[in-house]
Order: C-alpha cells, then sequence, then structure tokens
C-alpha cells in the first residue's frame, strides 16, 4: 500500500507525477476516483510501493517486487502460433541476407524518432511492435555521426546516395566526423593511419550507452517529462559556465526526445506517455523505449540492459491476476527477441572487417544477485534465454548471463545446458562485479558494466600494444611502412635484444601512445556529444551521473610472450637495409601465457597496470573517469595483418589472439591452466572488461549429461571464485564449422561467440572463419 | 633384482644395455631431487573424480600396441626437471582444483619407473589438500611399497587382457605383475577403477573379458571398471616417430561391441562404465 509521502503536498515540480500518484492511492484504497479513468490509475497496482514511486528509481521497483525463482526450467512453454507465425515470415529475409547482405536502404530520410511511418512484419500476429523503418531490413540512414561512412554503406549496400541528404550534410548541418577532424592534431592522424590506435568511433555511433529502457514502462513518459522539468530547474539556478550550458541544452535535447518518443508510440496507436498496465505494455514500452534510441544513434553496440527481471514483476502480476499464462508470458518475451534479432544498422566494410557478422550488441543482462545475498533470477531470466531454444540460436540479443556462485543451482544448470545446446550465451563474474557496480548494472557491448540510468561511458575502441612494442624497438617508426608515426627515440641497436633495454624503451613509448589516445579520445567524445547526442538514451538517464571513458588494448599476449622470450630465450633482431628490424630469430624456449606460468602471467597482468597508470595520467573530457578493456572483438584478425613481425616468434600478418586469450597453440597444458593465467589479469585496472573466449568439443566420454552439467557449473564456480571476469563458452564441434564455410546454406542459425559477442559463424569472412576454426579447439590434431 | 620380473628382459636395468632402459640413478635414487616428465595438462575429466591435472611421466617398460603416448616410452622423451619446480607449479593449481573437487593424477609412461620422484610428488599433494590417483599398469607393482601407497588415493589400474597370450601379444610383458599388484591392492582394501582398453580384433575375445570380470568382480575395492573403446588419436605419433604401428587398420570398436563388453562385466557383478 502506498505510504504517507504520496499524499504529501503537490510539488510545483511535478504536477503530473503527484497526480498520478494520488489517483494510484485512491484506487488502491478500493475508492472510485472521481477524477477521470486516466490510465495510470490501474498501472502501480498490486505493486509493493516504496520511493520508486516518488522518484524515477527502477532499482527500487525491482528490489521492492521482485520475485526470485530457484526452481529449474519445468515450467517452460514453447513459441505460441503466433510467434511462430512472424518467425516463418522472416525467414525468407535471413535467409536472403546470408547471400546478399544488407537487403534494403531508405537513403533518402535521415533516421529519427518520428522520421518513419510504423512498420510490421506481420501485423495481427505481432504482439509486440514497431521496427527501425517502415519495413523489415530496411536498413536507415543516420548522418549526423558521418556523412562519408553512410554514403559508403549505401553504395556497398548496392544503392545510390541520395543528393538531398548530401546536400544538407555537406553545406548546412555539420557531423560529428566533420569535428572531430577539425580537432585532430597530425600526430593522431597519423597513428590511426598506422592502426596503432583502431576502431576508434570519430565516424560513426559510439555507442555502448545504455538508457534505462525500463522507466518508459514503469513512469510513462509524462511522467519523465516531469522528472526532467525538475532537473532543468535546478540547473536553471546555476551560473551559466560552460558546463551549465551545456548541461541545459541536453537536458532540453532529452525532453523533446520524450516528446518524441510518444509520439512515435502513437503512430503504432499506443500511448506511453502512461506508464504500462499490462505486462504486454510493459515489454512494448520498454522495446519502444530501446527502439527509439536505435531508430537514432547507430552506436556500435546498443545494449538493451538488464530487462528480464524487470518485466517478470509485471508478468507474475498478470498471471496471478489470470489475464496471462505461461504461454501467453513466453510469447511476450519470444516476440521482444524477435524485434531484436532483426535490429540492422548500415555500416561499411571496413566497419565490417574490424567488427564482423553485423552486430550490434543488443546485451541483455539476466541473472546476477542484490546486495542482500538475494537472487534476481525469475522465471522471466529462464524465459529469456529459452528464446534460444523457442526461435534457435542467434548471435542477438547478446544473451550475457551475470554469474554468481550463489546463483540457484537450478538456473545454473539451466543455462549450462542451454550454452551446450546453442553456443550463444556469455558469462561474467558478478562476484567481482557486485562490488563495484551495485546490483542494478547492465552490460554495455560486451563487457563494459555500467549502473543502468546513472552511468555512461565515452567508448574508447583500442590500441595496439604489440605494435607498440615495435615501435619502442624501432625508435618510434612503423615497422610496416617504416614511416616516423612515433617521437623519433633511440632504437634497439644491439644484436640481441635486452630485457632491460626494450621495457625501458617500451614504457616510454606507452607514455607516449596512452597520451596521444586520451588525446584523441578528448576530442572524439567532444564532438560526438555536440553533433551526435544520444537525446533518447541520456533522456533514461538521472541528469547527474557517472562518466567512464573506456579504453581499450590490444596484443596483450603478443607482447606478454614477446617480453617473455626476450628475457627468457634469445632473440636477435633482423634489420633491413635502412636499419628498420622487421624480423626476430629465437633461440631457446621461453614461457608462455596461458599456461598458469607466473614467469609470464605476471608480464600480462603488470602490462594492463602499466598501461592503465599511463592513461590515467591524462585529464578526460567531461572528467569521465578512466577505465580499461582487454578486448578485440573480432578485430584481433585485423590487427594481426597490420602489424609485422613481433619477438614471440609471431609472423608479420597472424592475426593476435582475441581479447585477453592465450596465443593459439602457445596454452599447451589445457584449458584450466589458460583459464587461470587469463584470471590472473586485474580487474581493478581493467574496470571496462577482460574477454576471455573458450571453445569446448562435445566430448564422447563415460559421463552423463547430468554430470556434465554439474563439472561445467563447477568450473564456471571456479573460475570465477579465482578472479576471472568473463567466459565466452562455445560447445562445438569443428567438422560443423568445416561444412559449414562450404554449405553457409545448410547453417542460417549457426552461432558462435567470439571475444565478448556472439556472431553468425556464416556471416564472417573466410580470414575469420579461419582464424576461429585453427584458434579455438583444444588438443586436436 | 634377479626374481624381478623385469629381470633378464631387454629392460634388465642390471645389464643398462638395452637403449630403452631408464637410467639405473633415476630409477632408484631415492632423493629424487629431478624428475623426467614428459607433459601435463590440466582439465581432465576422465583420469579420476573431478577436473584434474594429469602428469605424464616419461619412461615405461611396456610396449602396448595400442599404445597413444609412445613418446613416453623412453626415460629422455621427457624434460628433466627439478622436483621443486614440479611442485611450484602444482601449487598454482591446488585451490582451484581442490574447489574442483579433482587432484593429481600421475600417468605416463609408467609412473613407478620414476618411483621415488613420483612418491614425493604424491605426497607433496597430499598436504596441499588434493586427491592423488596413480594410472599404472601394475607391471612395476611390486615396487610400490605399503608407504608408497599411503600416498596414493585411487589406483587407475589399466588391465590389458586376461590371457596371458594375448597379454603379451598386446604390451609385450607377462601378465603376472599386474595381477599380483590387482590382488595386493584389494587385500589393502585401496580404491582401484580397472581400465580395459577394447581393440577390436587383439582383446575382445569374449574369453579374455570374462576372465578380467570374474578376477575382479570380487574385489570390493574395484569401484569402476571403465572400458575406454580403442581409437587412433595416438597413431599420428607412431608416424612421426617412425614406427611401426600394427593398428594401422584397427578400427575402434562399434557401439555394439562396447555394449556386449560392458554387459559381459556388468553380468559377473562389475560396476561398469
Amino acid at each position: 500500500m502506498p505510504d504517507g509521502a504520496i499524499a504529501a503536498k503537490r510539488s510545483a515540480d511535478e504536477p503530473e507525477q503527484q497526480a498520478g500518484k494520488r489517483q494510484a492511492k485512491h484506487h488502491q484504497a478500493g475508492t472510485n476516483s472521481t477524477t477521470g479513468a486516466i490510465p495510470s490509475l490501474d498501472a502501480w497496482t498490486g505493486f509493493v510501493p516504496g520511493r520508486w514511486q516518488n522518484t524515477v528509481d527502477v532499482r527500487d521497483f525491482i528490489q521492492r517486487n521482485v520475485t526470485s525463482y530457484e526452481g529449474d526450467e519445468g515450467f517452460l512453454s514453447g513459441p505460441s502460433e503466433r510467434t511462430k507465425a512472424v518467425w516463418a515470415k522472416l525467414q525468407p529475409y535471413f535467409q536472403e541476407e546470408i547471400r546478399k547482405g544488407v537487403l534494403d536502404v531508405d537513403a533518402k530520410t535521415p533516421s529519427s524518432l518520428t522520421s518513419h511511418a510504423p512498420g510490421y512484419i506481420d501485423r495481427e500476429n505481432e504482439v509486440i511492435v514497431g521496427l527501425q523503418t517502415d519495413a523489415p531490413f530496411r536498413r536507415a540512414i543516420m548522418p549526423y555521426g558521418g556523412l562519408r561512412m553512410v554514403e559508403a554503406g549505401v553504395k556497398a549496400a548496392g544503392f545510390e546516395p541520395d543528393p538531398a541528404v548530401h546536400e544538407v550534410f555537406t553545406k548546412y548541418r555539420k557531423t560529428h566526423n566533420d569535428g572531430v577532424f577539425d580537432a585532430y592534431t597530425p600526430e593522431i592522424m597519423a597513428c590511426r593511419r598506422s592502426h596503432i590506435i583502431t576502431g576508434l568511433p570519430d565516424s560513426y555511433g559510439r555507442g555502448r550507452i545504455i538508457g534505462d529502457y525500463r522507466r518508459v514502462a514503469l513512469y510513462g513518459t509524462d511522467k519523465l517529462l516531469a522528472a526532467k522539468r525538475s532537473e532543468r530547474a535546478l540547473l536553471d539556478a546555476k551560473w551559466p559556465t560552460d558546463d551549465v550550458i551545456r548541461e541545459r541544452e541536453e537536458l532540453a535535447e532529452q525532453m523533446r526526445a520524450l516528446t518524441d518518443l510518444a509520439v512515435m508510440a502513437k503512430t503504432y496507436g499506443l500511448d506511453t506517455e502512461q506508464p504500462a498496465r499490462t505486462a504486454r505494455e510493459a515489454v512494448q514500452w520498454t522495446y519502444f523505449g530501446y527502439l527509439g534510441a536505435i531508430k537514432e544513434a547507430n552506436g556500435a553496440a546498443m545494449s538493451i540492459g538488464r530487462i528480464s527481471s524487470f518485466l517478470d514483476i509485471y508478468i507474475e502480476r498478470d498471471m496471478k491476476s489470470g489475464a496471462l499464462d505461461e504461454a501467453g508470458a513466453q510469447e511476450l518475451v519470444d516476440q521482444l527477441v524477435q524485434k531484436l534479432r532483426i535490429v540492422r544498422f548500415l555500416r561499411t566494410p571496413e566497419y565490417d572487417a574490424l567488427f564482423s557478422g553485423d552486430p550490434y550488441w543488443a546485451t541483455e543482462c539476466v541473472g546476477g544477485m542484490d546486495l542482500n545475498g538475494r537472487p534476481l533470477v525469475t522465471r522471466t531470466s529462464f524465459r529469456m534465454l529459452h528464446t534460444l531454444t523457442n526461435l534457435g540460436p542467434a548471435p542477438e540479443p547478446n544473451m550475457t548471463v551475470l554469474w554468481s556462485r550463489q546463483l540457484p543451482d537450478g538456473f545454473k544448470r539451466y543455462c549450462i545446458r542451454v550454452s551446450a545446446e546453442t553456443s550463444s550465451i556469455q558469462y561474467e563474474n558478478d562476484d567481482l562485479m557486485r562490488p563495484y557496480w551495485g546490483d542494478d548494472y547492465g552490460i554495455a557491448c560486451c563487457v563494459s558494466a555500467m549502473r543502468i540510468g546513472n552511468q555512461m561511458q565515452f567508448f574508447g575502441a583500442r590500441v595496439n600494444l604489440a605494435k607498440c612494442l615495435l615501435y619502442a624497438i624501432n625508435g618510434g617508426r612503423d615497422e610496416v611502412s617504416g614511416e616516423q608515426v612515433g617521437p623519433a627515440t633511440l632504437p634497439v641497436t644491439s644484436e640481441t635484444l635486452d630485457y632491460a633495454d626494450v621495457t625501458a624503451k617500451f614504457d616510454n613509448m606507452m607514455e607516449w601512445l596512452a597520451r596521444t589516445y586520451v588525446h584523441a579520445m578528448n576530442c572524439i567524445h567532444y564532438m560526438h556529444d555536440k553533433y551526435y547526442y544520444e537525446r533518447l538514451e541520456m533522456a533514461l538517464h538521472d541528469q547527474q551521473i557517472l562518466r567512464t571513458m573506456a579504453f581499450g588494448i590490444a596484443g596483450l599476449s603478443v607482447v606478454a610472450d614477446s617480453l617473455s622470450a626476450i628475457r627468457h630465450a634469445e632473440v636477435r633482431p633482423v634489420r633491413r637495409d635502412d636499419g628498420l628490424i622487421v624480423g626476430y630469430e629465437i633461440n631457446g624456449d621461453f614461457p608462455k601465457y596461458g599456461n598458469n606460468d607466473d614467469r609470464v602471467d605476471s608480464i600480462a597482468a603488470d602490462l594492463v597496470s602499466s598501461f592503465m597508470k599511463k592513461i590515467r595520467k591524462h585529464q578526460t573530457y567531461r572528467n569521465a573517469v578512466h577505465t580499461q578493456s582487454v578486448l578485440t572483438i573480432t578485430s584481433n584478425v585485423v590487427y594481426g595483418k597490420n602489424t609485422g613481425d613481433t619477438p614471440d616468434g609471431r609472423k608479420a600478418g597472424e592475426p593476435f589472439a582475441p581479447g585477453a586469450n592465450p596465443m593459439h597453440g602457445r596454452d599447451s597444458h589445457g584449458w584450466l591452466a589458460s583459464c587461470l593465467s587469463v584470471a590472473k589479469l586485474p580487474y581493478s585496472d581493467a574496470q571496462d572488461g577482460i574477454s576471455y573466449t573458450v571453445s569446448v568439443t562435445p566430448s564422447l566420454n563415460r559421463l552423463d549429461q547430468g554430470e556434465k552439467i554439474s563439472q561445467a557449473v563447477k568450473v564456471l564456480d571456479t573460475y570465477c571464485g579465482q578472479g576471472g571476469f568473463h567466459m565466452n563458452l562455445n560447445v562445438l564441434n569443428r567438422d560443423t564449422l568445416i561444412d559449414a564455410m562450404e554449405h553457409p546454406d545448410r547453417y542460417p542459425q549457426l552461432t558462435i561467440r567470439v571475444s565478448g559477442y556472439a556472431v553468425n559463424f556464416v556471416r564472417l569472412t573466410r580470414d575469420q572463419q579461419m582464424d576461429v576454426i585453427s584458434r579455438t579447439f583444444h588438443g586436436q590434431e | 633384482m634377479a626374481d624381478e620380473p623385469w629381470a633378464h628382459s631387454r629392460f634388465d636395468l642390471q645389464q643398462a644395455q638395452s637403449p630403452d632402459a631408464p637410467d639405473a640413478a633415476t630409477f632408484n635414487d631415492p632423493r629424487a631431487e629431478f624428475g623426467w616428465i614428459h607433459s601435463y595438462e590440466t582439465g581432465s575429466t576422465l583420469d579420476g573424480p573431478g577436473i584434474r591435472i594429469v602428469v605424464f611421466m616419461s619412461g615405461c617398460l611396456l610396449r602396448c600396441l595400442y599404445c597413444h603416448n609412445p613418446d613416453t616410452w623412453h626415460l629422455k622423451d621427457g624434460t628433466k626437471i627439478s622436483f621443486d619446480r614440479a611442485k611450484t607449479a602444482l601449487d598454482a593449481y591446488a585451490a582451484p582444483l581442490r574447489a574442483l573437487n579433482g587432484g593429481l593424477t600421475i600417468s605416463g609412461g609408467e609412473p613407478l619407473v620414476q618411483l621415488h620422484f613420483t612418491k614425493r610428488l604424491f605426497a607433496a599433494a597430499k598436504a596441499m589438500g588434493l586427491h592423488t590417483a596413480l594410472d599404472t599398469s601394475g607391471f612395476l607393482g611390486t615396487r610400490a611399497d605399503d608407504e608408497y601407497l599411503s600416498q596414493v588415493d585411487l589406483v587407475l589400474l589399466d588391465i590389458k587382457s586376461w590371457d596371458p597370450a594375448t597379454y603379451r601379444r598386446a604390451v609385450g610383458q607377462d601378465i603376472r605383475p599386474t595381477i599380483q599388484f590387482a590382488e595386493r591392492l584389494a587385500s589393502l582394501g585401496k580404491p582401484v577403477w580397472v581400465r580395459f582398453v577394447l581393440v577390436p580384433g587383439l582383446t575382445d575375445d569374449p574369453a579374455n573379458v570374462e576372465g578380467i570380470a570374474h578376477f575382479v568382480a570380487p574385489m570390493r575395492n574395484v569401484e569402476w571398471v571403465e572400458v575406454l573403446p580403442f581409437h587412433q588419436m595416438g597413431a599420428f605419433k607412431w608416424k612421426a616417430m617412425h614406427l611401426h604401428y600394427e593398428l594401422s587398420d584397427t578400427p575402434s570398436p562399434s557401439p555394439e561391441l562396447v555394449a556386449r563388453v560392458i554387459g559381459q562385466f556388468r553380468e559377473t557383478g562389475c560396476r561398469v562404465r
């Protein structure tokens, strides 16, 4: 029942919100409201009241209302007829996409919340509605990030760029991309060109921002607007420094976005101004929040957050009242997931080479414990994972299980079972993250944790640490082009590489790289905020938020092994005529990262900490907190292509290991050794995540299914207990993958996890397919 | 020494002339400061309970036709490492292995060739709170005294055949030491998993299987009989080492054959898988 606070006087700042609450009280007290039956009257009936009613606080709502579920998957239900009908309609698109790539582009209409007429797949069977444009698989253009990317994407898809759009975005409207290049220095440009800093979001949407889409369902946009108005009142009272003016402008944009969101919903005949009254509305409103975000932001990663257990509260309420049964509940989740599987952005071939398989990281987090030690596992956590069975495996949404040793056994076992059947789940260590981010965080992209609704990050791709080592050895010259990219320092002149000499030079070169990197990031995010502000995503945040700036490193295992080789074996540089070192001869053996051997694992761990320290020295845009990831996505292949021979014996052009994985074939003591090496990397200095991918083959051994699941559960518990952060778990058969390369048509849904996300295997480039096959199988000849 | 089963064989240590012979110092050095280790592997779920680290010692006196580790036959196929180094490496796994209800399995090669080294390693593992398992053919069983066995929680005993002629053909040695070792383990009540490699055309004769089953069935200490179907995964090693591999055309046993053999063990009263 509502507490006394609700009857308190209306605040002048929040008229709508207070009105809604008063009516909620009347309703719950059983009196007929005389003020007219506005929808919010029913919206909160049956929920345990609390602070969430007075302020925007979804976590509080969850805390008071969530029902943990500790049983097994026995209750789950198959797909409904309507779900199957919608799914059948989508199949031809999926199949054609494998052959053709991009199917359709609306090249004329820059996308916004209200730019396109409503779109449907199969109107009478869609329980949840809403598409990015007016038709499925028709991709929108979002030129605010950069016109060049848009036009390149349009052309690559076989369409013509629109002259009117071209004119507007060259003559009248500047883009984020233009802005960044106005601010870049020649040094940054050289770093981009030589691929020592790669994938920077300077010509596309930065993404990695999670709007709290649940707010749309819980409060409706009217109440959210009211809350924004009171935030604005506080800002109006502040002296207009640069920061305050920017914040006021941003708030104004946010409020416009909330208004537009309701307009968008109205085109589908739905009223999101009011809170969701039913489970179906809660799913729909939440999805509309997300849909609004992906209509305006072509972010690299567009996570949906942590919605399952939130939605479960609505589903439980409707099931209690008899308005919904299990089949209906599963139908809602299945149909939401269908929508999340057909999100499409227009991107360029270069972008695809970095982040292959057309990912968008609609990451959804399930599981985790709360701060009181209660599992946040609900029946809808199961329903969400069950979509992988009902609809078949798929890379999106990026299913992320927040793993804790305390999770109920039934849920742990179900996760493993689904992993074994679909290879579509990643696991992240909730016990490690909860002390940092509380119990209502989500994962942006692959491994980046953030408190939902009051934290965002400035995404920063990554630097190539292996190349940095080569620069140190070559006095700042690029080992591929010979160009002087880094500062001109003294190159290595000795006949064999000396550990003390190389590490001192490397340390200096990392200082330079860190400084240049932070510099570039500040330029990027200043301009992104200015020209391509994510107004709706930020409208679904508090005004006062924590910003992180997420840096990243690639090539960790290459560098660790290289330094180990220099220290423990004899490494002789091979010089070109002009003195540039382009190769290495190694005599003797050396410890290699991935074998639980501290002699080299400590080098890897120290590298993470040492680069983080250097990053932290430089002030960030908007005083964002520096973080770092060890994550490559599929770009490990491209990084390798652009990097010369390295002192660990890796040849020019050979792929790096993905994320924090050991180099392929060097982890010779089995998966446990490999896991333990990775688990040594310090999360405190890699708070943006440490990615680790493991593939196992279903073995024909004597253990029965139950025992195998028990063991896998133990393995994850132990890995997490040892400090492991992330595990991308594939249960795969090598022959299947090889067959899929030859006959992609037969495997439209074959999903594998690679460095933090999942992809359709058949949509990877051939290089990447080969890399996956050669890299991921332990102990097979 | 003359009464020991290996006396007068081509592996006789006293003669020390065989190229295959382990070096006598290692064979008998009670200080065991160094050992020869072929490799180790973590994550095994098949070599004892839980998830385990398996250390493969080099040196073996048997020459099984179906051996999948022919690269461990000679002592010096392995790497000579100090006991301290081995112990440090093991220690790096102790906590997770305990959490995984696993432990240390020493295999090979034949662990009892380097008797003193493996004994020290087992003792170290016990001190770390790890479960210990000895994977052996039993051929050198007399070398493992009761004190040695007190460091071992489980013996994975390969009984490669029952028929003496078949045994000799399959492994090149006499079966008696293995039989005697099995009986001794039974009298000590030491937990044992008996392993039987099922090779079509070599060890699959019903009478051969029957013999092992009847021998093992009454032993209360035998927790499991494990039927291991022959596979060709070791073949590439034979080829790489330019060894003559007699079983290159031998298929893996059919599911029916495996079922028959498992059925034979079960009907005799063995707990089999």
